[in-house]
């Protein structure tokens, strides 16, 4: 059903990415993927509640997770590690995440042109028909990078 | 007088989240009574090389609206539970290896929620690295459902 190019592995991609800055200090992990999609893990920390009266996860990391899920599924799509820059990014938060449940952001770039990257996505915690937040986004390529190869 | 309340209630880690203090966000001054936050650029807000994650960039974005909005409340004599209802952010320009600013502009601040916009920069204040518009629901104990 999905078939991948050897020469580009999502997971070993987000190897390299997130295991530097930001995405390590978060601790964010490969989960899955698709042609055009990707799925990232945030595990639970204590340190990132946004609220410690009612123990729920801050919503900052959450942005990240997408974020981060979203340059993925760009160079999954493309099958290529090209820089990217977030031009525009909404999130709609429809509840907390559960208490001390890890999240995951399944995010899919539904169309890719020459100069920028559309994509959507969700976090959830336990089930992806009940998410947690929903988000739409779009990233411009970066760099003389951007344009290379491009069709 | 009320700067040096605020920044106390600030220091008692009564305003910022754990999350926001686990990144290194703090208070770097106060306009017109509204804090301007500040973060440090380092290996926890990296995102690619020598940039802000745009992840880091909203983390400080948001923290400034939650604060801002926690202490105009305050004054009111209110303590809602926020839950934030969505955030748009806008990426103007890379955030570049140095400190980054955000203040709040409590755009609209009715009975059960508030309309925030925040802006961030760095060392011009007239080039902002990004812009966000919140929207926050503001539950009172007494109508918390959940």
């Amino acid at each position: 059903m999905i078939k991948h190019d050897s020469s580009f592995q999502p997971r070993e991609i987000c190897d390299l990415v997130c295991r530097v800055g930001h995405s390590s200090w978060l601790g964010i992990q490969y989960y899955n993927h698709g042609d055009d999609w990707v799925e990232l893990e945030l595990p639970w920390r204590e340190d990132l509640l946004g609220d410690e009266d009612r123990h729920v996860m801050a919503t900052g990391p959450i942005i990240s997770l997408l974020d981060m899920a979203s340059g993925m599924a760009i160079w999954t799509k493309r099958q290529a590690f090209m820089p990217v820059a977030t031009l525009d990014l909404r999130v709609d938060y429809q509840r907390p995440s559960g208490d001390r449940m890890p999240v995951r952001a399944r995010v899919e770039c539904y169309r890719d042109t020459r100069s920028a990257a559309f994509v959507r996505g969700m976090a959830y915690d336990r089930d992806i028909d009940d998410p947690v937040a929903t988000m739409a986004g779009v990233f411009m390529n970066v760099g003389s990078a951007g344009n290379s190869g491009r069709k | 007088m009320w700067e040096a309340r605020a920044t106390v209630a600030v220091n008692n880690k009564i305003v910022l989240s754990p999350y926001a203090r686990a990144l290194g966000i703090e208070v770097a001054d106060f306009e017109d009574r509204i804090p301007v936050m500040k973060v440090s650029f380092g290996g926890s807000v990296e995102g690619r090389p020598q940039y802000f994650h745009g992840g880091a960039t909203s983390g400080l974005l948001e923290t400034a609206a939650y604060t801002a909005l926690r202490l105009r409340l305050d004054e009111e004599g209110r303590h809602p539970v926020f839950k934030p209802i969505n955030i748009t952010v806008q990426f103007l320009s890379g955030g570049r290896s140095e400190p980054a600013f955000a203040k709040a502009r409590i755009t609209r601040l009715g009975a059960r929620n508030a309309n925030v916009s925040v802006e961030a920069w760095q060392s011009d204040r007239d080039r902002p690295i990004a812009s966000a518009v919140m929207n926050i629901l503001l539950v009172e104990e007494s109508d918390q459902r959940d």
